[in-house]
């Protein structure tokens, strides 16, 4: 009998094992970091207009040159990253708390209730996101809540149907049956037994579900319809650049790399983490 | 015998389906006396399971429970409300299921499933884990401490049937009840799973309620036994008696059919002809004619009913013998 071991252990060995996955956790790693220390790294104030000196390409004082504000690029994109960081955080967090309580609803409660909860994630997810977000931009105006609330409302269906579904087949297995027969109660069931077997795919989805809100959170900036100017966002950094593409490519290509950075990193980590937690997917969608 | 533990009398559950109620229990009695082991033998489809489902008061969402009383030390348990009866699962009845590779939560380690199964009670995670040490003992696991940081995937079959019997014996419930414990285990587990079942049951005095279709097992552990067919009983009586005389020419077929009583080698293993009624449409008469080789012409058109004292069988031709042996 082998020794147990660890969640992270057993994490770590299997990223080990994957370069990509483990190239995926670097990137990942390193994009965080260098959005959390954004403050201190930033070598300018990303909202310094400096006229005399714009559209310049790459220098010694301007890494990634500036923009038609002659503002330092390197810093909008730095700050970017922290919107960028925050609508993911509290979208994908809020999305998946409402999502799981829905799913599970769903998954354990009468059929009937299942029905209505179903026939509403079809509806939300049936609205081209897009278009979903233009109506609510039209009634509210542009922010960054209005992204957040956008991208919760749109996520929630993704959540609760996989826990739904995981919900479902969980509850027909034995030792849910056995519990039951403990005299456990529907709230221990869940909280004890389901979430701890729904908790890794549920992750999974949450890891590979970043750079799709990240890419979402530019999409809606790109259009105007997030962060209202001057505050940087990778979205409004490649709108201002877009303007200005004959004079200079440096906004578009410091604001485009970041985005497919976060979309592969991302990505890699999450598939590295399905194949390490569930091995049966293994191989699957590539 | 003393006062019995569980009593059900007159028992009937219908499942509602798409074709009509499908009639699984038809008018079902059993007694369980307190500190015995009583056996329940039956093939597939004979209502054991829906038996226990409606023990324990878990029973499909399509069930329904069409008349008859269960009464467990001398309270009706149909009568009660469900957080009343979730109070005496776990606590004064639990249950042992068949299959122990599905029947322990993967994710969570076999020390914290033993504590989660002493939820009710209000000690220290230190003492609960102490319980949970003794219990794994007494089932006969060794190294019990080391056992209570693994997963039920790091223990074999008989390992986590063990663990599932200590869970199940934890709260020190009055009436056990084992699905088919030893089913889902190969023979030699099986023979030490049942000896352990037998000292377990001295040493905490409960009752157990043991279903399997294996004769053998029922030799081997229980006292008494019940003989289902078709979702009714047939035959009950002390094992010996049903056993080595038979009343009832299904429980004649069924013990003819054991592997372990067949003395000559043969290409062909003995069977019941035919299938189970249709429990939708119920036949007239006794439900075992269509496959009874001594039915009689009123087998056809009247339901025998259970007869004699302590050893009793359903079926008209036991009449027939009484009278013609006085």
């Amino acid at each position: 009998m082998s020794k147990p071991r660890g969640l992270i252990a057993h994490t770590w060995s299997g990223l080990k094992k994957d370069p990509l996955g483990m190239a995926g956790f670097v990137l990942v790693s390193f994009i965080l970091l260098l959005t959390i220390l954004a403050p201190w790294l930033a070598p300018y104030d990303p909202l310094d207009v400096n006229v005399h000196n714009r559209l310049s390409g790459p220098s010694a004082a301007h890494w990634l040159g500036t923009d038609q504000l002659g503002r330092d690029i390197l810093s909008r994109v730095l700050y970017g990253g922290q919107v960028a960081l925050k609508v993911s955080l509290v979208a994908i967090s809020v999305a998946m708390a409402i999502g799981l309580l829905l799913g599970m609803l769903a998954g354990l409660g009468p059929r009937w209730l299942d029905r209505v909860l179903v026939i509403g994630f079809d509806t939300v997810r049936s609205f081209p996101t897009i278009m979903f977000a233009l109506a609510i931009v039209a009634l509210t105006g542009p922010s960054l809540n209005t992204v957040i609330g956008v991208i919760i409302i749109t996520s929630i269906p993704v959540y609760a149907r996989v826990v739904r579904t995981q919900t479902r087949a969980l509850r027909q297995r034995d030792f849910i049956l056995a519990e039951r027969a403990m005299g456990a109660s529907t709230g221990r069931i869940l909280r004890d037994h389901v979430l701890p077997n729904i908790a890794a795919p549920l992750f999974i989805l949450a890891s590979m579900d970043v750079p799709a809100v990240v890419g979402m959170e530019a999409g809606l900036s790109f259009l105007g319809l997030g962060v209202s100017p001057p505050t940087p966002s990778w979205g409004s950094i490649l709108n201002d650049g877009y303007s200005y593409l004959r004079n200079s490519p440096w906004p578009i290509i410091a604001g485009g790399i970041p985005l497919i950075a976060v979309t592969l990193g991302f990505t890699f980590f999450g598939e590295s983490l399905r194949d390490i937690f569930d091995p049966k997917l293994r191989g699957k969608d590539r | 015998m003393t006062a019995p533990v569980l009593d059900i009398r007159g028992l009937s559950i219908s499942y509602g389906t798409e074709a009509g109620a499908l009639k699984a229990l038809r008018d079902v009695d059993l007694e369980v006396g307190e500190g015995s082991i009583i056996g329940i033998v039956g093939e597939s489809g004979c209502g054991k399971s829906t038996l226990i489902s409606a023990i324990i008061r878990l029973l499909a969402p399509n069930a329904q429970i069409v008349q008859g009383a269960v009464n467990f030390k001398g309270r009706d348990l149909l009568g009660l409300s469900s957080e009343q009866m979730r109070a005496l699962r776990g606590d004064e009845i639990s249950m042992v299921f068949q299959d122990p590779m599905t029947s322990l939560n993967p994710t969570l380690t076999i020390g914290r499933q033993m504590s989660d199964v002493q939820h009710r009670s209000t000690v220290s995670r230190s003492e609960k884990n102490a319980c949970s040490v003794m219990m794994l003992e007494r089932v006969g696991i060794p190294d019990p401490e080391a056992q209570l940081k693994r997963y039920p995937h790091h223990l074999s079959g008989g390992m986590r049937q063990r663990v599932a019997i200590a869970m199940a014996l934890m709260a020190e419930p009055s009436l056990l009840i084992a699905d088919e414990p030893t089913t889902a285990l190969d023979a030699t587990l099986e023979v030490q799973i049942i000896h352990r079942l037998k000292e377990l049951q001295r040493e905490f005095g409960c009752s157990i309620l043991f279903i399997s279709h294996h004769l053998g097992v029922i030799a081997e552990l229980c006292e008494e036994v019940i003989v289902m067919y078709a979702g009714e009983v047939v035959e009950s009586g002390p094992l010996r008696e049903v056993f080595i005389d038979p009343k009832h020419p299904y429980t004649r077929k069924l013990l003819e059919c054991d592997p372990a009583r067949i003395a000559e080698p043969t290409r062909e293993l003995p069977v019941i002809e035919g299938s189970l009624p249709n429990l939708v449409n119920l036949p007239d008469g006794c439900i075992f004619k269509d496959r009874c080789s001594k039915a009689e012409a009123r087998c056809g058109i009247e339901p025998p009913k259970m007869s004699g004292d302590g050893h009793r069988a359903a079926c008209h031709l036991l009449d027939h013998f009484q009278e013609t042996s006085p």
